[in-house]
């Protein structure tokens, strides 16, 4: 077998080369990495797929195999499609209302001024929040006895409500809590991708009596691709991914109707140890998750070279 | 024109204005209403407490459970950090310095982790915890953790490795500097800003992370914050203040962290983020 080639990137450009090979650094410094990489991140896919095709409760070894039953049995649970539609809303709440509001409020304060500083961190703060303590201090919002929507229809002379035990409602009323926990997460990428644009390229265009509105549409808003690419992407991974905010202001109630992918998955999986059940649940969202990336890289690609 | 400037000007600070209640509102009533009695929350949600009661705060303060959790948490996201840091830091090291035939490969293999949602793997995950013996430990939630966040973390340091000034490899070769003692030398002392970027994000979440203890830790003693404050909210149902006095001294740690590590934040979603 021929030795692979091995050279250092400085050495190759100087010719020279450090004393101790780089084989013993790759030797010595890849192993952990790789190791807890492939323990507790790629085995347990793998795991996820072989389980899957089990019927099993999580004791002793998995032998009662009943092949593609467990998706089948996904599939035709209308609550599972319930959760991946309401998975569904919240991309598109992220991407319609989130994302603008938070451009909308990243125009506002990306100059560099005292107060713009004061208005940005506060904007930013709840990102840095625990989910379970967002999702906590809105369920108080949203009490029917005590908090603060109540409140507001009693002094309004109108009966409490209790949004959260309310099939129309409870969804609309996470969505808002995503929308207060991350619109400023996404505001941060933008104001930083707006300090990056010149200003000599803002104020060209105002000489030039573009009108403010234009001035946004022509300058910055492809100026800031990147950045929308990028949040938006951060959304995508987001909606795929909630659960801990859901767990304490629904729980996935009232009749199941709130769940979202991954607390579907961990209700009718984990809490009911279904672990065959729940691993094809886990395997449709990986699926899901690298179509979207794959989907997402190649129209980002198109784009790139568009440009 | 100038009645136009003004309108603007209205209309910017009225939406700022709005947009900052809406963030603070909720908070603010949280951390008053740990202040009032349930008949007090009831009346008046939204004011100042009618008379300043101390002892729910108090009783969570002087209740050792409650310190336990915040020093498991503490514990056991200091552990995911030092563990994150230094083994993908070395990995990100080798990537940024070498290059061998097979390496671009293993470095793909790595970076798969970027799109992985963690809870696609939670339930083979608890198997497999539970079949390291490991279930109701802190590794159970340090080594998943640190996995999970290492795809992130290597990109991270590559990119900062790969812009350090050239000259050093050049010293270093003159002094007769090794791959590995050029990394603990070199390498790892001028990076501690991007040590200390990807150290705040994985501290924090780390702290927040609900789902892996929820999973994997059984027993009171080796609850995180986020599960007891479950477990808390769960044994007092109806007395709201008692949970909001408790989130409140949850989330003042976190806003503090915040003040002080903004800086290390911001430059984690610029520099991370928009290149």
């Amino acid at each position: 077998m021929p030795a692979p080639t091995v050279y250092a990137t400085e050495a190759s450009r100087t010719g020279r080369r450090l004393k101790d090979g780089p084989y013993l650094a790759a030797a010595l410094m890849l192993p952990p990495a790789l190791i807890l990489f492939t323990l507790f991140v790629v085995l347990p896919l793998i795991d996820a797929g072989y389980y899957s095709l089990f019927k099993w409760n999580g004791f002793g070894t998995p032998t009662d195999f009943v092949d593609f039953d467990n998706y089948k049995r996904v599939l035709s649970d209308p609550i599972f499609w319930n959760s991946v539609k309401n998975t569904g809303i919240v991309l598109g709440v992220s991407l319609l209302i989130q994302m603008p509001v938070a451009l909308t409020l990243a125009l506002l304060i990306y100059r560099k001024t005292w107060s713009n500083t004061i208005f940005r961190m506060i904007f930013f703060m709840p990102f840095i929040l625990a989910e379970i303590a967002s999702g906590l201090i809105w369920s108080f919002v949203y009490d029917g006895n005590v908090g603060l929507i109540a409140g507001v229809f009693r002094s309004l002379g109108l009966d409490p409500v209790f949004i959260l035990s309310d099939k129309n409602w409870a969804f609309v009323a996470i969505t808002i809590v995503v929308v207060w926990k991350y619109f400023g997460f996404h505001m941060m990428i933008y104001i930083a991708a707006l300090q990056g644009v010149p200003e000599e390229m803002i104020e060209a265009a105002k000489i030039e009596g573009a009108k403010r509105a234009r001035v946004i549409w022509h300058v910055l808003i492809p100026q800031l691709r990147p950045a929308l690419v990028v949040s938006g992407f951060f959304a995508v991974v987001g909606a795929l991914q909630l659960f801990d905010v859901v767990i304490p202001l629904t729980g996935g109630g009232p009749s199941n109707s709130t769940h979202t992918i991954v607390s579907y998955l961990y209700s009718f999986g984990m809490v009911r140890n279904r672990i065959g059940f729940g691993s094809a649940v886990g395997v449709i969202l990986f699926i899901v998750a690298v179509v979207v990336a794959v989907t997402y890289q190649k129209a980002l690609a198109k784009g790139a070279t568009t440009k | 024109m100038r009645f136009g400037h003004i309108m603007a000007r209205i209309g910017r600070w009225t939406v700022l204005t709005l947009g900052s209640a809406f963030v603070l509102i909720p908070m603010l009533v949280t951390f008053l209403g740990g202040f009032k009695t349930t008949g007090d929350l009831r009346a008046n949600p939204f004011g100042l407490p009618s008379e300043w009661h101390f002892e729910f705060y108090g009783t969570i303060v002087g209740d050792g459970s409650f310190w336990q959790y915040m020093g498991n948490s503490l514990l056991i996201s200091g552990l995911t950090v030092f563990l994150t840091l230094i083994v993908s830091a070395a990995a990100a090291y080798v990537f940024a310095q070498v290059r061998f035939f097979g390496l671009k490969m293993i470095q793909s293999y790595l970076f798969l982790g970027v799109v992985f949602p963690f809870a696609t793997a939670i339930l083979p995950l608890f198997i497999k915890v539970r079949d390291l013996g490991l279930l109701d430990t802190y590794w159970a939630v340090v080594l998943p953790q640190s996995a999970f966040g290492l795809s992130l973390s290597i990109l991270l340091f590559k990119t900062f490795f790969e812009q350090l000034p050239k000259e050093l490899f050049e010293a270093a070769y003159v002094e007769g500097c090794g791959y590995v003692r050029f990394f603990f030398r070199f390498t790892l002392p001028l990076s501690t800003p991007i040590l200390a970027t990807v150290g705040v994000f994985t501290f924090v979440s780390s702290w927040n992370n609900f789902l892996m203890p929820l999973v994997v830790i059984n027993s009171r003693e080796l609850y995180t914050w986020p599960l007891g404050m479950m477990q808390f909210r769960g044994e007092f149902l109806v007395e709201w203040n008692r949970t909001l006095a408790f989130i409140t001294l949850t989330i003042l740690p976190a806003i503090a962290f915040f003040f002080a590590a903004q800086k290390y934040i911001v430059a984690g979603l610029t520099g991370g983020a928009v290149k």
